[in-house]
């Protein structure tokens, strides 16, 4: 199995590839049939196991990743998974062909034929994964390419900001889920899923059943596009029509209702698990209704439709006896013959005429004929239209609904279904009937390319509705692995005249007469209703995004204005005065109890060289100018350099000397180019900082104080004295610390150091045109000490750690 | 600036600061001394240079840019670190070896010799970036 997603991500590493090799032979879409052969042949594979899923044999990959924190690469197929993972191979394989077509001679071809692969791999390892860790890798992969893929125009503002959306949306709910499978785990006591199953009942009674059903249903939402999070699907469409095909409809958004399944057999069968999930997709799926007659564009229309289908996916999974999970199914493999191939069918119109509006169309059964009996065959399957498998699949869903009690989710049921077959007449008769319009004057067929996925799809769920046992084998194993036991399916188009039968037809009469109705123009009827909808339901969630993203952006500008307002000053003053203040929270009590008068015992020449500093000190704050400043600081440093020496520290003696010929060096660099001091503070600004600096020099001298009495017994350094020699050939402890012992600290500050030089280089040599104002000079200048000072703190701190290695 | 006994001074300090840098950043292992000091001093010599000639002028004696110095003390570096990885050592972890050289005697030699060049080549490659943007502003 592993081999089958390496093979997609080698093939999607290849296709840009693939994409410029067939391209300079002049046959763009070639590359799509070149491409498809892998995932068809991770299809056929999958085919080949069928017979051992369907004996309940255990086909499973296990690798272990990270045995220490209980991560691993799981995989496995059951009944479920194999579904799941022939829907996404086999309509890819289509897709890719498809793609090819419908961007052809795009240089971007390449680059799609990447994404869609890579998003493949993502979504096979998500329903293989036996792991939760796993799958939830998986699911971010999905969130991720799928991003990419929404954004594939990405020079369009808004496909930007739906791939946004989206990503905000499914990426947030997966940031939510994550918590939920965590705490499944916890409870489970193991990450693998097959183990899980086993520990069922003692999960569904743990205190954390009630959170860990929460977040990880809010996860399953977000990415199924269940209300209130649905809007971000409308506004994926922005995707070529291609990606819209394969991700929001066969694939990604039913990744939350693949979740669902998967974890129904370990989280379901409780009161909570039934209210909470059926009551979100029944309102999920009579809104979607809703809102595809409200639309006009035809993708989407498609788009709520996909919505409504999800919803009720929901709602059966969340009903959860035997019956709704294999109607689910039927419904989920009816949905993703049809709607793939309806979304493809929009494509090709749009691609012909440029036109997506169904108002503007007509007439189009003539120019394009074969996209015609697509749309025909998908359309009857979606409407549920004898000998279809949508038919099949609806009989199943209206017989298991009804056999539970309240017939509440049935009335809803055949609402939404009405709503849908109106859909169809918007999607399949509008365009292809009546007068041809202003736009369609010009339609024309495009290549097999084009039509030949659709009506692949067309007929295959004109197939399976004619001869359902083959696929009732397989629906059977996947309803078994949702309940947890074996179920057994005899699907079969023709039950007889029963209730059932009755409703269908009853579904299918009013849909034809709410198209009827709306296509005569007498909306206006129903427009009360749609504005009750409209306002409460279509806008209510997008705004509480849109005002949460408008809100973020608020607090982080006004959060930057306050904390990044470019005053030096301010920077300073809030480090200096931060420090001392998280030193005297953190060991305020401990400072003041080991504060001892220590026994004074000085040399002469170390009382000179204390008092030459504290004047150099003064002299420097003192200074009127800048060449006194700088050259009294330098005594400062020299002193410093005395100490050591005196202290017998010669190698950083040594540094220090350095540094602090080179600090003058570059100080004076910098300020020969200054305007001489001036005074523009006030007394009491400088009073206060003044304050300041009192403060933090008194914290940073208890500090060290406090540091002398509580050095623990066994330094480090004694070691590094002990086994300098022996282990690293050195005598001398600091340079051994700095280049062996610790040499992966002095690694990565070299790379700081680097990176300063890079950001010191950028500042000055990168710059806006310089503007006309000496005030202007001013402020560059601060800027410049603020980048020198910086890059001598760089360098101080390297010194410092040889004063920690020979403080010894 | 225009001190010609600066100017004067620093064509014949430079060499011998430069030597001295490299004695310094060689004894390191025993004596006082090493890469970051030895770079340093490097750089201070080729800054008073570029100070009181031109930075121009220093560029032609450094003949590299700076930033390539940069990259081939942190590329040092990491080949220090990632060499043991070959003979199933972990990162970083000092290989030695003892040559014998005719005439010169025996030398023991090892990687953080070569991580030390590294940080010489990064310190000076960053101290001459500072002082070459500063004068050339």
């Amino acid at each position: 199995m592993l081999l089958w997603l390496l093979a997609i991500l080698i093939a999607a590493a290849v296709a840009p590839t693939v994409h410029r090799g067939v391209g300079s032979l002049g046959r763009g879409s070639l590359g799509g049939w070149v491409l498809a052969v892998v995932p068809a042949g991770v299809f056929i594979a999958l085919l080949t196991l069928w017979p051992s899923v369907v004996n309940q044999q255990d086909v499973s990959v296990f690798v272990d990743w990270v045995p220490a924190l209980n991560l691993a690469v799981s995989l496995r197929l059951d009944g479920l998974s194999l579904l799941f993972g022939l829907m996404v191979t086999g309509i890819g394989a289509l897709i890719l062909v498809y793609a090819g077509a419908y961007l052809k001679g795009d240089d971007r071809l390449g680059h799609l034929w990447m994404l869609l692969l890579l998003f493949m791999a993502a979504m096979l390892g998500l329903v293989l994964a036996d792991n939760l860790l796993t799958l939830f890798i998986f699911w971010e992969l999905t969130s991720i390419t799928s991003y990419l893929l929404i954004g594939f125009n990405s020079d369009r503002p808004e496909s930007r900001a739906s791939a946004l959306q989206a990503l905000l949306v499914t990426g947030g709910g997966g940031l939510v889920l994550l918590p939920g499978l965590i705490l499944l785990g916890l409870a489970g006591n193991s990450f693998e899923i097959s183990m899980l199953l086993t520990s069922a009942e003692p999960i569904r009674e743990h205190s954390f059943y009630l959170p860990m059903l929460v977040l990880i249903l809010v996860g399953a939402f977000t990415k199924s596009a269940q209300f209130p999070f649905h809007f971000w699907l409308p506004n994926a469409m922005a995707a070529p029509t291609p990606i819209s095909a394969y991700l929001h409809s066969a694939t990604m958004v039913k990744a939350g209702v693949y979740l669902i399944a998967r974890l129904h057999p370990i989280l379901g069968g409780t009161a909570e698990w039934f209210w909470m999930i059926a009551s979100v997709g029944a309102i999920t799926m009579v809104l979607g209704a809703v809102l595809a007659l409200r639309a006009t564009d035809l993708k989407q229309i498609l788009a709520y439709a996909t919505i409504s289908v999800l919803g009720t996916l929901t709602l059966l999974l969340g009903i959860g006896t035997e019956a709704t999970l294999v109607a689910a199914l039927a419904v989920l493999v009816a949905h993703a013959f049809y709607k793939g191939g309806l979304f493809m069918v929009a494509g090709a119109i749009d691609h012909s005429v440029h036109q997506r509006d169904v108002r503007e169309l007509g007439g189009l059964r003539i120019a394009m004929p074969a996209t015609f009996a697509a749309a025909g065959l998908a359309g009857c399957s979606m409407a549920g239209v004898l000998p279809t498998f949508g038919f099949i699949a609806k009989e199943t869903w209206y017989e298991s609904v009804g056999h539970i009690a309240g017939n509440g989710f049935l009335a809803a049921s055949i609402l939404s279904n009405i709503g849908l077959v109106a859909a169809v007449g918007f999607v399949c008769v509008k365009p292809f009937f009546g007068g041809r319009t202003e736009s369609t004057q010009h339609a024309h067929e495009g290549g097999p390319a084009m039509w030949g996925p659709p009506v692949v799809l067309g007929i295959a769920g004109l197939a399976l509705g004619l001869l359902p046992t083959r696929i009732s084998e397989l629906l059977a194993t996947g309803s078994g692995a949702i309940a947890g036991r074996t179920v057994s399916v005899h699907l079969a188009l023709w039950h007889g005249v029963n209730v059932t039968l009755l409703l269908s037809l009853l579904t299918l009469a009013g849909g034809i007469t709410l198209y009827w109705i709306l296509r005569r123009g007498q909306l206006h009827r129903l427009k009360p209703y749609f504005y009750f909808f409209e306002g409460v339901i279509q806008y209510g969630p997008s705004r509480v995004y849109h005002w949460l993203l408008r809100t973020v952006n608020q607090f982080a500008r006004g959060q930057t204005a306050l904390l990044q307002n470019g005053y030096l000053r301010f920077y300073l003053f809030t480090m200096v005065g931060l420090t001392v203040a998280s030193v005297w929270m953190a060991l305020g009590d401990e400072l003041r109890s080991h504060l001892e008068p220590m026994p004074l015992d000085v040399r002469g020449h170390e009382v000179l060289l204390a008092c030459l500093i504290l004047a150099a000190a003064v002299v420097a704050v003192r200074a009127k100018t800048w060449l006194l400043a700088v050259g009294a600081l330098g005594v400062v440093g020299y002193c410093v350099a005395g100490v050591f020496v005196l202290f017998g520290a010669p190698d950083l003696a040594m540094t220090q000397f350095v540094i602090e010929t080179l600090t003058v060096v570059l100080f004076v660099m910098a300020f020969s180019r200054l305007p001489e001091f001036r005074r523009l503070s006030t007394s009491a600004t400088r009073g206060r900082d003044a304050l300041i600096a009192v403060v933090a020099g008194a914290t940073i001298t208890v500090l060290l104080l406090f540091a002398m009495t509580v050095r623990s017994n066994h330094p480090i350094s004694d070691y590094y004295l002990a086994h300098s020699v022996s282990e690293a050939h050195g005598r001398n402890v600091v340079n051994v610390i700095l280049v062996d012992f610790r040499a992966l600290d002095t690694l990565g500050e070299i790379t700081v150091l680097a990176i300063a030089a890079i950001g010191v280089y950028s500042l000055l040599t990168l710059r806006p045109p310089k503007q006309a104002d000496g005030e202007d000079d001013a402020a560059e200048g601060t800027e410049e000490c603020s980048r020198k000072d910086a890059a001598g703190t760089q360098l101080d701190s390297t010194a410092g750690r040889a004063v920690d290695a020979e403080g010894v | 600036m225009d001190s010609v006994i600066l100017k004067t001074a620093i064509r014949f300090l430079l060499p011998l600061l430069l030597l001295a840098s490299v004695f310094l950043f060689l004894r390191g292992h025993n004596e006082p001394g090493g890469g970051f000091v030895g770079g340093l001093l490097a750089s201070g010599a080729i800054a008073l240079y570029a100070m009181t000639h031109s930075a121009a002028a220093a560029r032609q004696v450094v003949r590299v840019p700076p930033r390539f110095l940069i990259g081939a003390g942190l590329l040092f570096a990491l080949v220090s670190g990632v060499a043991p990885l070959f003979f199933g050592r972990p990162f970083l972890t000092g290989l030695w070896t003892t040559i014998t050289t005719e005439g010169l005697g025996k030398l023991h030699i090892g990687t953080p010799l070569l991580f030390d060049l590294g940080v010489y080549c990064v310190v000076t490659g960053v101290t001459l970036v500072f002082v070459f943007s500063l004068l050339e502003e």
